[in-house]
Formats: structure tokens, C-alpha cells, sequence
């Protein structure tokens, strides 16, 4: 009885809506052309697997992303979280300090980072007035430097996420290891390689999983920052189907491409947790 | 790892404090300085972006429909996942380990993409434009999280305690209530805050299950600051910074909790 509201909330509004994502898959379903509405088979999946270069190219841009983030967020997380485990004279500051983002909204990091990058209140024009630069630079419109522009502004947010879990995991490592492998002679980086890296081993196997999927269904930052631009290419494939589904209407085929993410992201995750051997504690 | 000299730490932690404080910084620059000026001190300071946003843009009314959202979720949140958490934790019933691997994977459902159906869903129950699609929505995206995390507390308060409590003549629920719900406190500020924060900062369910401006909430009415045309800088920032206020403030308070909470609960499952 107990446990009755939790199933009935999560079937009626996860599992269900999941099971009429793949009905509408097979539908030609279009609120903005509802005479050619009706059953489809699998028409949608093959316009989009042969018929739809964007599908390809946000599939691999979503991909170089996820990619991209995680390894760096997870580098930086961790040696966040091995500074701050330390102890020294204003930590409790510098740890409510550099988590802070962790709490702001993908929107409002777009908001910091416009401001940021924007030619004439930005960052780039006070370089320029010290002669360190030239004026007029747009890191956001400039295709070169789009990607790690908003690479640096996603970094900022989630770098936090990494630190604050792998902090978390730290703190039950047991201090006696250390005492004795020091005692051993063991150097620091003997000792983290042989003590740290595997305790915090299944750790980061599921932050860098919860990660990846986060980054790769999170659309606020890219839709507010870039819009998935400039010439679409900083549009990842979910980021395509809420434009197919709020400008375009065409619910049947962006069901169709959320269908496709779906199995991607299920057969990744799986993949992965199998490859990494998650759980066996060597 | 001990013995780090102190440039080893002040150096690296300095530089990361900078690349996470001048973003913040530059925010508050614009928000606070006047029209106009080129200073990077928000110096003389001025209030007239606030003015702008609170009273001419409608962050007012968008301020109180996204605490409304957010304390609506925490609640429900806090109160269906200590249930759920409860029954998970004291009893064993058919197909509970399958509801446990059930609830593992719904962290792969890509939320983003559930837009569709949601909508559908919240136009069958005529729930569309209204700010309690927005509470639905947030309390399921929270719950499997929040149940995994409640449930693993309770499993490490000995059962004993709550036995003790019935020998001594309390029913089932009061045990619960005078027994396990104070040592769970950690637990619960961890869970609330969690959900006021995420539905605090959701942006897109806000974006497509709302119309009516007089519903937005504080995202949606930022991210509409950045699609005008001729952005006014000031507005924007002082928009941020209305946006960023509660939930730094509620963070500030419970980062202790947060990191104290994963270690003793979560990863244990």
C-alpha cells in the first residue's frame, strides 16, 4: 500500500508515455497536417536512417559532446574533489564556492556565458581595451570556436556533479591504507594510483553513466545558448526532436528519433556497465 | 592522499575558484551597475534592472509560480518517496527486486524526449497550461532517485529501534513517526532539496506545457530576456540574478548534507 503511489505515478507518467512514444513511432502523425495522419509501419524510421543527413550529423555531434564533457568534467571533477579533501585553512568556503553551479539551470548558465562571450559586454572586449586581443570577437557565432565555447560553459556547471559524488566517495576511504603504504614508502602517486583509483573505481563507473546519459538527453544549455546553431552544428539528436516537435509538429517522426535515442542510450548503457565490469571489486 | 604542500592546493583551488566566481561576478556587475557604464565594478550601484525585470517584465508573478512548483514538488516528492522508500526498506514483496532494476532504468528514459507524450497525457487530464503538469512532471523525474536514496537510509536505522517502539505499545505509524522520521533528517534535506532545485531550474516541461505568461516560470521568462532582439544586458543580468538567489541560498545550506548524504546512503543501494 505503501509503496502504491510511487508505481501508479511512475507507470501512469514514465512507463506508459514510453509505451505510446513507440505507438506514435509508427504514425504518421502531424498536428500541423492532420489529413495525413495514420498508421505508418516504419516509414518514419527509414526517412530517418536514409533519408535525414541531419539525423546523422546530430546523432555524432550529441556523440563528440557526450564525449567531450564527460572526460573533462570527470578529469577536472576528480581533481576537484582530491584538492578539497584536503585539509587546510577556508575549505568549508572553497567547497560551497566551487560546488555552487552544481545548482544553477542550464538556462541561467546561458544567460552568465552570453554575457561572457557577447562582443560588446563580454569578457573579450576588456582583453581588447588592454590590447591583449582584437576587438569584435563572437565565440558564439564564429563556427571555429562555437563548439568549445559552449564546451566551457556546460564544464562550468558540471564539473561540480563529478567533484561533489567522487568528494562523497573519498571520505570513506579508510585513512589506515595511506598511513600504511606511506609507512611502506609508497610515494603520493604510487599511493593514489593503488589506494584512491580503485576505491573510487565503481564510483566513477556510475557518475561518468548518469553523466553521459544527462548530458546526452540535456537540452537547456544548447537550446538557449546556441539553438543548436550556428548551421545546426551544435545539435544534439534531442535537441533536434523538440525542434521537429515544437516548431514543426511533426510528433510522429521526432517520436521516431526519440524512439532511435532511446535504444541507443539502453544499449550504451548496458554495454558499458558490462565492459567495466561494475560491481566487481577487483 | 596527505602531505600535499600548500601551493599544491592554493595554487590549483585558486585558479578553479576564479574560473567558477568570475562568471558569477561578471553577472553581478551587470546587474547592479547603471545603464550605460563600462565599469567592472558595479559601482555606483543601482537597482533600476531589478525594477525593470520585477515589476515591468513579470519576474514578480514568474517568481511565484516557480516556488509554488518548487515546494509543491518537494513536498510531493518527500512524502510519496518516504512511503515508497519505507515499504522497500521493512518489507519484502513480490517483484521487488524487479521493481528496483525497474527503477534503475528509468534513469535512462531520456527525459527530454518524454516531452511528447507527457503533452498528450496532460491534454487528455486537461492539465495543459497548468502549473501542476509542471509538479507532476517534476515529483516522477525525481522519484526513482529519491526512493533509492530514502530507502538505503532506512535500511541502516536498526530495525530493532522500531521494534522496541511497538513492545512499548505505539502502532506501526507512530514507531515510524517518533523513531525512524527524526534520523532521517539528513535524508530528507537531501531528498526536498534535490527536488526544489531541479524543478526550480527545469526549463523545458516550463517551456512546452505552458502558453499562458502569466504561468511562466522564472527560466522560461530568462530565456525569454535572451531571445529578444535587442538584449538589454541589464535586465538580463538582474534577471540571473533573481534566477540564482534561492537556490544558492538553499545550496549554501545543504552542500554539507549533500556530500554527508551520498557517502552514507547512496552508494551503498
Amino acid at each position: 500500500m505503501l509503496i502504491a503511489p510511487s508505481l501508479i505515478a511512475m507507470l501512469g507518467f514514465l512507463v506508459y508515455p514510453m509505451g505510446s512514444v513507440i505507438y506514435y513511432s509508427l504514425q504518421h502523425y502531424n498536428v500541423a497536417k492532420p489529413w495525413d495522419n495514420g498508421f505508418a509501419g516504419l516509414e518514419n524510421f527509414r526517412t530517418l536512417l536514409f533519408e535525414d543527413p541531419l539525423f546523422w550529423q546530430s546523432l555524432g555531434f550529441s556523440v563528440r559532446w557526450v564525449v567531450v564533457e564527460v572526460v573533462l568534467q570527470l578529469l577536472l571533477g576528480l581533481a576537484l574533489a582530491l584538492i578539497v579533501n584536503e585539509s587546510f585553512v577556508g575549505r568549508a568556503l572553497s567547497r560551497a564556492l566551487v560546488f555552487s553551479p552544481w545548482a544553477v539551470s542550464g538556462v541561467l548558465t546561458t544567460a552568465i556565458w552570453v554575457l561572457l562571450y557577447n562582443p560588446f559586454t563580454g569578457m573579450s572586449r576588456y582583453l581588447a581595451d588592454m590590447g591583449l586581443m582584437e576587438y569584435g570577437a563572437a565565440p558564439l557565432a564564429n563556427p571555429d570556436t562555437v563548439f568549445w565555447a559552449a564546451v566551457l560553459a556546460e564544464l562550468w556547471r558540471g564539473v561540480p556533479f563529478f567533484a561533489i559524488l567522487l568528494l562523497a566517495d573519498l571520505q570513506s576511504v579508510s585513512k589506515d591504507l595511506y598511513e600504511a603504504a606511506a609507512v611502506d614508502g609508497a610515494s603520493r602517486m604510487r599511493r593514489f594510483l593503488h589506494i584512491t583509483l580503485p576505491h573510487l573505481r565503481d564510483a566513477i563507473i556510475l557518475s561518468t553513466l548518469l553523466r553521459s546519459v544527462w548530458e546526452f538527453n540535456n537540452v537547456d544549455l544548447l537550446y538557449t545558448l546556441t539553438g543548436g546553431g550556428p548551421a545546426h552544428q551544435t545539435t544534439t539528436l534531442p535537441l533536434y526532436v523538440a525542434q521537429q516537435a515544437a516548431q514543426s509538429h511533426n510528433f510522429g517522426y521526432a517520436t521516431a528519433l526519440t524512439t532511435v535515442a532511446f535504444l541507443i542510450l539502453t544499449f550504451f548503457s548496458i554495454v558499458y556497465l558490462r565492459l567495466s565490469k561494475f560491481g566487481a571489486k577487483s | 592522499m596527505r602531505g600535499a604542500r600548500r601551493w599544491q592546493i592554493y595554487v590549483p583551488l585558486g585558479l578553479y575558484l576564479l574560473f567558477t566566481l568570475v562568471p558569477f561576478y561578471w553577472m553581478l556587475v551587470f546587474a547592479f551597475r547603471p545603464r550605460g557604464s563600462t565599469s567592472i565594478v558595479p559601482w555606483p550601484i543601482t537597482f533600476e534592472h531589478f525594477d525593470t525585470v520585477w515589476n515591468g517584465m513579470g519576474f514578480a508573478v514568474f517568481f511565484q509560480n516557480s516556488l509554488l512548483v518548487g515546494l509543491a514538488s518537494l513536498v510531493a516528492t518527500t512524502v510519496v518517496a518516504l512511503a515508497g522508500g519505507y515499504a522497500l526498506a521493512r518489507y519484502a514483496f513480490r517483484g521487488k527486486a524487479a521493481f528496483m532494476v525497474g527503477m534503475l532504468c528509468t534513469q535512462f528514459i531520456p527525459g527530454a524526449l518524454m516531452i511528447i507524450p507527457l503533452f498528450e497525457i496532460f491534454r487528455t487530464l486537461s492539465l495543459t497550461n497548468s502549473l501542476w503538469s509542471l509538479v507532476i512532471a517534476e515529483t516522477v523525474f525525481q522519484l526513482p532517485l529519491s526512493l533509492i536514496l530514502i530507502s538505503g537510509f532506512i535500511r541502516n536505522i536498526p530495525y530493532e529501534l522500531e521494534q522496541a517502539a511497538w513492545v512499548d505499545g505505539c502502532s506501526r505509524l507512530r514507531g515510524f513517526l517518533a523513531v525512524v522520521l527524526p534520523l532521517l533528517r539528513p535524508a530528507l534535506v537531501a531528498v526536498g532539496s534535490f527536488a526544489f532545485i531541479h524543478s526550480w531550474n527545469n526549463f523545458l516541461f516550463a517551456l512546452m506545457f505552458i502558453n499562458d505568461q502569466e504561468k511562466f516560470t522564472v527560466p522560461v521568462g530568462l530565456a525569454y530576456n535572451l531571445g529578444e532582439n535587442s538584449v538589454d544586458f541589464g535586465a538580463l543580468a538582474a534577471g540571473g540574478v533573481v534566477a540564482a538567489l534561492p537556490v544558492v541560498i538553499v545550496f549554501a545550506f545543504i552542500q554539507r548534507y549533500l556530500v554527508q548524504g551520498l557517502s552514507a546512503g547512496a552508494v551503498k543501494g
